[in-house]
């Protein structure tokens, strides 16, 4: 059909002591919507950061060829300006900038020296159209704008510089369901300028409803390049994993026996405009040998409910929280870990991890004094790092190994052995598998219902509905900061789920 | 695997260093005509590195937790002044002194502490202030005049030596203890040869005994590289093997993700200011010793010193890396400079142009390596 735009050939990239990338090759045409599929660490990120020139020309084996013009560049910009735009999972925008001073960031255009404004606002209103966005303001900031809006921009920008092939790396994990179909259609629309587009996720009905060919890696090699109308979901997991998986996520029984934690009247307010409630006013029962899902759109107030009961604002708070009976002032996360209350963050590298320190370390972070006291044992501490590696299966050559070199799912493991070390009774774990591929969310799964058994309550915030529905035993729904439904397992759909956490 | 390239990063940055420290002694010592390396001069090189190294210790911690102190110098100073002025005109005995100067230190630690850690004033904006500050409080209680003499049983801390056979038996006992320690925690290591696990218990013991053995010919160990010894023993613990230390390493690693884990940040970081007013006490009253006087010039741009050493150690700004064993070889290295310029009689200004590049330098090599690291 159409011409080439992109050849990958041979790439080979080698990190210390790691072949990220082995002899892949594989082409993009003009104009298709290319998935780019693999578990993490299959080195999709890898072959991304070469072909936008983060890894610049000569630090790895191969050639790509763009356009008919080998990509020997030594610099991002260059490559960006010979037609590639990459836009990564944190977005790369100046917030308290505007969208037209974003979109033009280091290419203003200029008049006698001067910046040319108009000319910047008149073709800022003209690429905001092509991306659906024409109701937003050239001059507001981009950071007044919610996170599917400037995803949209950055995707503007890239229209800016005449892109003729966009990198989308994850682009919907933040989005809600409706900004996810705008999104798609501007991609759509894209294609049919001639655009090209990678796309990398993990939500498989995304690769099949968007995109026209799919290439499968894993462990940096590639495996195949299918056209997605003959290509099935078990095909394509069976290439990324290598291995058949079971469908249905293993359900333990569960009851609702002792009621450990209670919460009543929980407000959460806004830290800029104090009378507004992120979390509004919640009630909540936690049992032991349960797991309860909380189930919400982006927004919902699920994270902050999460965090402000750990103590993380503690001025910002209201209500009571009661621990086996007892009333608990958590002003401070200490005190709730001193109650046995944990909390798995959805953001492991800001709030979880030290990446510069050791699993070891990592490990014991969240324990130290109770284990320690003032000196640190290393050889307990070593023990423990190996219990955790065996019992989770965390893949590492040593347990001195810094949390930076691990891949993103081994990561979560650490700080799920950080948060288990901490011997919780009750457990929040927020986004536990995102980002992660499907061989290790099944291992996530195994280790929330091992401690379930074990008499922990968990408390599993999702965004992925068929994970709560397989897991929990009763799923709790949020909307704008308050609770607007709850369902026993055995009644939830995934249709009731969201006609309640919609937004009306 | 990759630990391992690690490790070689980190063991090239301290050969690198050691390198560059021979290389700078093989420098002064040809040009000193022999003078630099004789036993006296390098009684004297100790007794100069003493208190920049005992002000480094704290200052890798400071710089771990993610922050800076500007104000060790002018600190050290004034308190330096109080011991005088205790020991001269109110006639405190010796241990009086310095109890309360000790106290002094901490209280002081502790006010710069609660400003930066409770009221969340960034620390090189409280430390600045209290570079001048400090400096100027000891202006006004000196009155500008030079404080002396100090108790004669005072001035031992920094003019005193310990000669043979004490000085033999302290060295070999210590060297003991470090072949010791080093024996045990190579014995677990698997993967390396048999010289370089004798290189790695042997090295630094034999430094200690030839040290002792050369600076025996001329006076013995003096005892502020004693209480040197002394406290980098103890930070050297306490960055390594203590809750506290692995927290201070946390909150300059990630403080959002220690603040999670349960890590009280606040009081952390109140301890490692007050550590660093418990040393600037301790570093001032050496030097008072060593002059056998509180003058207004004590320490001054001291803190230029101290964060340069720890940096050249591998002591990283941006928080969360750097050792105390590395910050003492970077003190060495300033201190080598300083006492090989003086002995070759380096005008003043150009010993503060140098001192200054080499502050630049040393950073600049920090940002490369941590920018190096971030794009693998």
């Amino acid at each position: 059909m159409e011409k080439t735009i992109l050849e990958i050939k041979n790439i080979t990239k080698q990190f210390p002591g790691v072949t990220a990338l082995s002899n892949v090759s594989f082409d993009i045409k003009a104009g298709e919507i290319h998935a780019l599929c693999g578990e993490n660490g299959a080195g999709k990120s890898t072959l991304i950061k070469i072909i936008s020139g983060i890894h610049p020309y000569g630090t790895y084996e191969g050639e790509i060829v763009f356009d008919g013009q080998l990509m020997n560049f030594g610099h991002v910009k260059d490559v960006e300006n010979a037609g590639v735009a990459t836009i990564y999972q944190e977005l790369s925008l100046v917030k308290e900038m505007s969208v037209a001073e974003n979109l033009f960031l280091g290419n203003w255009p200029s008049k006698k020296g001067l910046v040319d404004w108009s000319r910047i606002y008149r073709a800022t209103t003209v690429l905001l159209e092509r991306v659906g966005l024409s109701g937003v303001n050239p001059r507001s900031s981009v950071g007044s704008l919610g996170i599917g809006q400037q995803q949209l921009v950055e995707i503007a920008k890239a229209l800016s510089v005449e892109s003729k092939l966009i990198i989308l790396d994850e682009p919907t994990s933040a989005l809600c369901d409706a900004e996810i179909e705008i999104l798609f259609s501007i991609i759509r629309k894209l294609k049919n300028e001639g655009i090209a587009c990678i796309y990398i996720s993990h939500k498989l009905s995304e690769i099949f409803e968007l995109s026209d060919r799919v290439t499968i890696l894993r462990d940096g090699q590639y495996i195949n390049t299918y056209s997605s109308s003959q290509l099935s979901e078990e095909k394509l997991i069976l290439d990324m994993v290598g291995r058949e998986l079971a469908h249905s996520i293993p359900r333990v029984q569960q009851r609702q026996d002792e009621l450990v934690m209670e919460v009543r009247n929980w407000t959460l307010y806004s830290d800029s405009f104090r009378t507004k409630r992120v979390v509004d006013n919640v009630d909540l029962d936690i049992y032991k040998g349960e797991i309860l899902g909380i189930a919400g759109l982006m927004g919902a107030g699920r994270t902050e409910l999460a965090s402000s009961l750990f103590g993380i604002y503690p001025s910002l708070t209201e209500g009571e929280i009661r621990i086996n009976g007892q009333a608990v002032q958590i002003t401070d996360p200490k005190i709730a870990l001193n109650n046995g209350f944990a909390y798995l963050s959805e953001d492991r590298k800001r709030f979880g991890l030290v990446l510069d320190m050791p699993i070891t370390e990592n490990i014991t972070l969240a324990s130290l004094k109770e284990l320690f006291g003032t000196f640190i044992d290393k050889s307990v501490e070593k023990e423990k790092a190996l219990n955790y590696i065996d019992m989770l299966k965390i893949k590492t050559p040593t347990e001195r190994q810094q949390l930076k070199n691990l891949s993103g799912g081994n990561q979560q493991k650490v700080v799920i052995s950080k948060w288990l070390e901490t011997k919780p009774k009750i457990l929040i774990v927020d986004e536990v598998t995102r980002g992660i591929d499907v061989g290790a969310k099944h291992e996530f799964y195994q280790i929330l219902n091992d401690l379930v058994t074990a008499g922990v309550a968990v408390v599993m915030i999702s965004s992925e509905l068929p994970e709560l529905l397989g897991l929990c035993n009763r799923i709790l729904v949020m909307g704008e900061g308050k609770i607007t439904g709850i369902f026993d397992y055995k009644e939830a759909t995934q249709e009731k789920i969201l006609s309640c956490a919609m937004v009306r | 695997m990759k630990e391992m390239s690690m490790k070689k990063t980190i063991d090239l940055q301290a050969y690198s260093m050691t390198f560059a420290l021979i290389g700078i002694w093989v420098f002064f010592y040809i040009v000193s005509k022999g003078i630099f390396l004789a036993p006296r001069n390098i009684s004297n090189l100790s007794i100069q590195m003493a208190v920049t190294a005992i002000l480094t210790t704290g200052m890798v911690l400071v710089i771990v937790s993610g922050n800076i102190d500007l104000s060790v110098g002018s600190l050290m100073g004034m308190l330096g002044g109080f011991a005088a002025i205790l020991q001269v005109n109110y006639r405190f005995g010796t241990f009086a002194t310095i109890v309360i100067t000790l106290l002094i230190g901490l209280m002081v630690g502790a006010f710069q502490g609660v400003i930066i850690s409770y009221l969340r004033v960034p620390a090189f904006i409280v430390t600045l202030g209290g570079l001048l500050a400090y400096r100027g409080v000891l202006l006004g209680i000196t009155q500008g005049r030079t404080i002396s003499p100090m108790n004669p049983s005072f001035v031992p801390m920094g003019q005193s030596y310990i000669g043979n056979p004490y000085s033999t038996i302290i060295a070999v006992f210590v060297a003991g203890l470090m072949a010791y320690s080093a024996f045990k925690s190579v014995k677990k290591e698997k993967n390396s040869s048999i010289v370089f696990k004798a290189l790695k218990i042997g090295i630094i013991p034999l430094i200690i005994l030839f040290y002792t053995f050369v600076i025996n010919t001329y006076r013995g160990i003096p005892v502020a590289v004693l209480i040197m010894v002394g406290t980098i023993a103890v930070f050297h613990v306490i960055a390594k093997d203590t809750t506290f230390g692995r927290s201070i390493y946390a909150i300059g690693g990630n403080e959002e993700a220690a603040l999670y884990s349960g890590i009280k940040i606040k009081r952390i970081l109140l301890g490692v200011f007050l550590l660093q007013g418990l040393l600037s006490a301790l570093g001032g009253m050496v030097l008072a010793a060593r002059l056998n006087a509180g003058t207004i010039s004590a320490g001054q741009s001291l803190e230029m010193d101290v964060i340069a050493a720890a940096v050249i150690g591998g002591t990283s700004l941006a928080g969360g890396k750097g050792t105390v064993s590395g910050a003492i070889l970077g003190a060495l290295v300033m201190a080598s400079l300083d006492n090989g310029m003086s002995i070759m009689n380096v005008d003043a200004f150009w010993q503060m142009i140098l001192k200054g590049a080499i502050l630049v330098i040393a950073v600049y090599i920090d940002v490369v390596n941590t920018e190096r690291k971030k794009s693998v």
